[in-house]
């Protein structure tokens, strides 16, 4: 099975819950503002919040003229907000910091990324700087033995930033190539959890030059509009350079996104479609998008 | 973007004042500004419709008070209109059986583990025996969590065969009715309601202990599918109600209104923090402006 199709199979229920209908809509030739408007609410329907799909409408009508298919228009309007430059740094070892608020599926994303690294012959050191939640070093030591990988601990109750710290001399001296830190899970709203994260940042740029490379927001594909308030903190925070989008193999659309990346210029990286191992996709907007209004076999039986 | 709804309303009320009725068109602008915010908050789309209807409905034709300005009345219309809605008291559990059982169920990553030790705190300073039983086999290091959560408040914590949830659940009871607790909280593992293996799992489950209380925790922050998963976990399982957990952060809270309407089952409790004590019993008129963006608006009103 190609990723295409495992991507769409992770978006099946997404795609038949929601894009089915406006895929109903969109057989229309014309867009009425009848149309527009249950469009707009199943925009909504999909957390992407009042002002931006009232952005995409706009867009929408704007752009729908006569001759040009509807769906077509929308794609393009979907996907042209999500497909976003960005620059990615290098550097050895790679440090990558997994942050959000609590229970949106960072250690679970981790265990995903150090499968994905292996694969690709990278080899990888995971560092439980959750040391607050009750047995999240014990869940990191689980994912390190399914990935095979390096697990650097001081257990609960130890400093963050040392075992952060620890995990990159160990990378540093087994000439390790990445190494992933996951942090304990906090509310953007708690200014002191959130200095605690900063200094966890502070010491690894001190370790390794230019690191944390890459700092993944991980936002559960069931948040409402909170999910952009979270990203505007975190990254005035800690400078987020991407999303992680979870939990899209349930019902919830993830719609919130659009936003985050429309307000906040966050690209998202990857998508995570299960709680396995391999459930971790890298994002790409058009497939992302494609894959929520394919035309495909199933979904056209239902039309 | 996050103007206060209050300000909003008093503009578009500005136009209203010195008139003596509330009329349609008059309040057209409130009303819409009452949506938006609204949805701003996660209300459900279809129950946002609902509720705005049922407001202006009631708008429509009163009399402004003398004591109020039209814009107080308005929200106290729309006050009121959403305490009718999230129920009017608390609800407390109703535990009768011997040893009593309560089941928390949810999506992953709700907070059912930490929400199942911070009951048994609550349920311990009312003089009950808790026993916690850790029924989530699959999750990495589950078990260890609750195992570690029963030592940091020093409650029982039963593990069983650490591999099937039926038959670990089906020993938790007679080691509860061995030990003499009188209350057993099952922490289940967190599922998706599309998940046709994993909810008649929990099926079975309710079909052996029969709880008193089956309690499903849903996160503050969710949005508009909340309702999706709440129905679909009320229709399998005929919950009794939620827990509404995350609420010590900024997220307006929404789905509390979005989860009650399409269940009609009340939220029982709130999770105001990561801590063991950090549950509180759900005062629906104390969320109410809340979820409306309203501040300190409501209390004024309730002194008038
Ligand atoms: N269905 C589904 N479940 C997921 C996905 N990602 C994570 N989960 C589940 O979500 C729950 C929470 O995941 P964790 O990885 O522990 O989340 P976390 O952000 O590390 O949580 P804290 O450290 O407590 O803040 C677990 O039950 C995971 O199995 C996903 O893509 N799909
Ligand atoms: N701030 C805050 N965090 C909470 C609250 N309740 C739970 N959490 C956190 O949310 C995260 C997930 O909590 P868990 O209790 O592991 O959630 P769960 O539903 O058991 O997760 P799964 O078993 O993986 O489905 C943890 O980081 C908890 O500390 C709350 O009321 N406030
Ligand atoms: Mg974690
Ligand atoms: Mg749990």
């Amino acid at each position: 099975m190609g990723i295409f199709s495992r991507i769409k199979e992770g978006l099946k229920k997404t795609r038949d819950g929601f894009f089915k209908n406006v895929k109903k809509l969109l057989s229309f030739d014309r867009l009425d503002e009848n149309t527009l408007e249950e469009i707009e609410e199943l925009l909504i329907l999909s957390d992407m919040g009042s002002e931006t799909s009232q952005e995409v409408i706009s867009a929408l009508r704007e752009r729908t003229h006569k001759g040009r298919n509807p769906t077509e228009v929308l794609k393009d309007v979907l996907t042209e907000i999500l497909d976003i430059p960005y620059e990615q740094k290098t550097g050895k070892p790679y440090v990558i910091s997994v942050v959000g608020v609590n229970g949106t599926g960072k250690t679970t994303t981790i265990g995903k990324l150090s499968g994905l690294y292996s694969q690709q012959g990278k080899r990888v050191v995971l560092a439980a700087c959750d040391t607050f939640r009750a047995a999240a070093v014990e869940q990191l030591r689980v994912w390190s033995d399914r990935s095979g990988v390096d697990f650097i601990s001081q257990g609960q109750g130890a400093d963050s930033a040392a075992v952060a710290f620890d995990a990159i001399n160990h990378a540093v001296s087994k000439g390790k190539d990445v190494v992933i830190i996951d942090t304990a899970g906090r509310l953007h709203t708690k200014s002191n959890l959130m200095e605690e994260l900063k200094k966890v940042h502070r010491v690894i740029g001190k370790a390794v030059q230019g690191a944390p490379h890459e700092v993944l927001l991980v936002i559960d594909a069931t948040t409402g509009q909170n999910g952009l308030i979270q990203a505007a903190k975190f990254k005035e925070a800690v400078n987020v350079t991407g999303i992680v989008l979870t939990k899209l193999d349930g019902t919830a659309k993830g719609g919130i996104i659009f936003a985050i990346v429309k307000e906040l210029g966050i690209p998202v990286k990857y998508i995570g479609v299960g709680e396995k191992i391999d459930d971790l996709k890298p994002f790409k907007p058009s497939e992302f998008v494609e894959a929520l209004l394919s035309n495909d076999e199933e979904s056209s039986e239902e039309v | 973007m996050f103007e206060n709804l209050q300000d909003k309303l008093g503009r578009a009320f500005r136009l209203l004042s010195g008139k003596g009725r509330i009329s349609e068109k008059n309040i057209e602008e409130a009303v819409k500004q009452v949506k938006l915010s609204l949805l701003e908050a996660d209300v459900n789309y279809k129950v946002v419709k609902e509720f705005i209807n049922g407001v202006t409905e009631k708008s429509l034709g009163e009399e402004v008070l003398k004591s109020f300005s039209p814009d107080q009345q308005f929200i106290k219309i729309v006050r009121d209109e959403l305490i009718n809605m999230l129920g009017e008291r608390s609800s407390p559990l109703r535990l009768s059986s011997q040893p009593a059982r309560i089941m928390m169920v949810g999506l992953q990553g709700s907070g059912k583990t930490t929400t199942s030790a911070k009951l048994a705190t609550l349920l311990r300073k009312e003089g009950k025996k808790p026993l916690l039983v850790a029924a989530d086999v699959y999750r990495p290091a589950a078990i260890d969590q609750l195992v570690q959560l029963g030592k940091q408040i020093d409650i029982p914590v039963f593990t069983g065969d650490r591999r099937n949830p039926v038959v670990i659940v089906k020993e938790a009871m007679q080691q509860a009715i061995k030990n003499i607790n009188d209350v057993v909280i099952l922490d289940t593992a967190g599922r998706l309601h599309i998940d046709d293996t994993m909810m008649s799992e929990l099926k079975e489950i309710a079909a052996l202990v029969k709880p008193d209380e089956i309690l499903m925790v849903v996160d503050a922050m969710t949005g508009q599918d909340a309702v999706n998963s709440a129905k679909a976990f009320n229709e399998a399982l005929e919950l009794s109600g939620f827990v509404v957990t995350k609420l010590d952060g900024d997220a307006r809270g929404g789905v509390i209104l979005s989860i009650r309407h399409v269940t009609g089952k009340p939220v029982k409790f709130i999770g105001v923090s990561e801590k063991p004590d950090g549950l509180e019993v759900f005062y629906p008129d104390r969320v109410a402006g809340r979820i409306l963006g309203l501040g300190d608006v409501l209390s004024l009103i309730d002194k008038i």
